[in-house]
């Protein structure tokens, strides 16, 4: 405990170009762009995979190979192979370990409605398109969300690592912490880290409540 | 400056067995016990952990949550939590990678034999089976799918993880990263990221054939 009194009682940590406010910006700021850039890929995508049936394999190969892939190994590659210095090349890996679980919940999710449903939207006079916008996605929502939880969450984890590559963020608390041997940087940050990660996990789960039609949450 | 290649053989070949603990061949070895550890450790509580969240359904709630909490948090946060507690030794990583293992193997338990089939339950009952009998004959071995689903989950993530603990110089493989990056130099990089994808995929073809080894009935079930 004497490690955070150190840390977040010591009032140069909250301002200046390496403080708290500028740190935790940084780290929202990547994260946030990566996060956009995956979902942006992978939702349509998977919905239309999820639609179509078609292409089922590729989202299967992708969720198990992306499991595996160490991210650090990842990270330190691309950044050595594009080069140190701007911030796109440290994305590229935080949208890598994104686009997985939101594609494959996706995909699932559209995949996994009713069929009895889907024949009803049908039997309505609904084209492919109006079934996937009006009655799919609608009854898959919750489990895409869950996808962009899981990747945002990941997202904010990995940024944390991106710190030895050189980026800002929260990160450089813990990784500049581990360099000098100050361990109360290292806790504080870790902190700092892990309070952000449950607020993004809080923020999903307040947006399930809004967005999820009432309907649905009581069937499941 | 001449053209560096992505791969030099001849690092690798020099490197892989050298008798020093920077060795490949020491590396990997490392990076198995710290990554097999974890699901280890992770199935032995889960079992308990499951069965009493089964048995008492107010138990699963917070039991789940607390998990999910847990497996939000980044690897490298829990790891420096716990560097204070248990400094530069293995247990730093294998004891947040066990925390990692839990909150995939619990509610696969749980779930697992929730897929018990009611009639099948109620058969065995009808047969004689007392409850421990029952769980061990009947009920484990239907649930042996699910479990192993999320055993495999648990394991592949778990040999990905570790490499995050060489921030604190404890990763196995990882190693190789923080070796690449210091040096500039890409061989060890990809050695480590080609090592441990065919690791994570080795440990899933085995957990694959264990499954198919432990429900002989379900290919059966599936020629017929």
């Amino acid at each position: 405990m004497n490690f955070l009194a150190d840390f977040f009682g010591d009032a140069s940590r909250w301002s200046g170009p390496d403080g708290i406010p500028v740190r935790l910006l940084e780290h929202l700021e990547f994260s946030a762009a990566a996060f956009l850039v995956a979902a942006l890929i992978a939702v349509p995508l998977g919905m239309l995979i999820g639609h179509t049936g078609r292409g089922a394999l590729v989202v299967v190969v992708a969720a198990n190979a992306a499991r595996a892939l160490p991210t650090l190994g990842l990270l330190v590659l691309v950044v050595l192979l594009a080069g140190v210095g701007t911030v796109l090349p440290v994305l590229i890996p935080l949208i890598v370990l994104a686009i997985p679980p939101i594609l494959v919940n996706t995909y699932e999710g559209v995949r996994g409605v009713d069929a009895d449903l889907r024949d009803a939207a049908y039997g309505m006079g609904l084209r492919g398109r109006q079934v996937l916008f009006r009655t799919l996605t609608p009854v898959a929502l919750p489990l895409i969300l869950l996808g962009l939880r899981l990747a945002a969450i990941q997202v904010v984890s990995t940024a944390t690592v991106a710190a030895f590559v050189g980026l800002g963020g929260l990160g450089r608390f813990i990784i500049d912490g581990l360099a000098t041997k100050t361990y109360a940087s290292v806790i504080g940050g870790a902190v700092l880290v892990a309070a952000l990660a449950l607020a993004v996990q809080f923020a999903f789960l307040l947006l399930d409540r809004v967005v999820v039609s009432p309907g649905v949450r009581q069937v499941r | 400056m001449t053209q560096e290649p992505l791969v030099r053989w001849d690092w690798i070949a020099r490197n892989w067995a050298n008798g020093g603990p920077t060795a490949i061949s020491a590396l990997l070895e490392n990076h198995v016990v710290m990554a097999f550890l974890p699901v280890l450790f992770g199935l032995v509580v889960a079992l308990p952990l499951g069965l009493a969240c089964v048995r008492w359904r107010w138990l699963y709630q917070p039991t789940a949550a607390l998990m999910n909490v847990t497996y939000s948090l980044p690897s490298l946060v829990l790891f420096s939590i716990f560097l204070s507690v248990t400094g530069l030794t293995r247990s730093t990583v294998v004891i947040p990678l066990t925390f990692f293992a839990l909150a995939v193997l619990i509610p696969a338990v749980v779930d697992g034999l929730a897929s018990v089939p009611d009639p099948v339950r109620q058969s065995a009952v009808a047969m004689g089976f007392r409850p421990a009998r029952r769980l061990l004959r009947v009920e484990l071995p239907v649930a042996v799918p699910v479990v192993l689903a999320g055993l495999r989950v648990a394991t592949v993530s778990s040999i990905s993880l570790v490499s995050v603990g060489a921030l604190i110089g404890q990763g196995g493989l990882g190693n190789l990263f923080i070796d690449g990056w210091q040096r500039q130099f890409y061989t060890p990089i990809v050695v480590g990221i080609v090592l441990i994808v065919l690791l994570a995929v080795l440990a899933d073809g085995l957990l694959v054939l264990a499954q198919r080894l432990l429900t002989p009935w379900s290919r059966a079930r599936r020629a017929a």
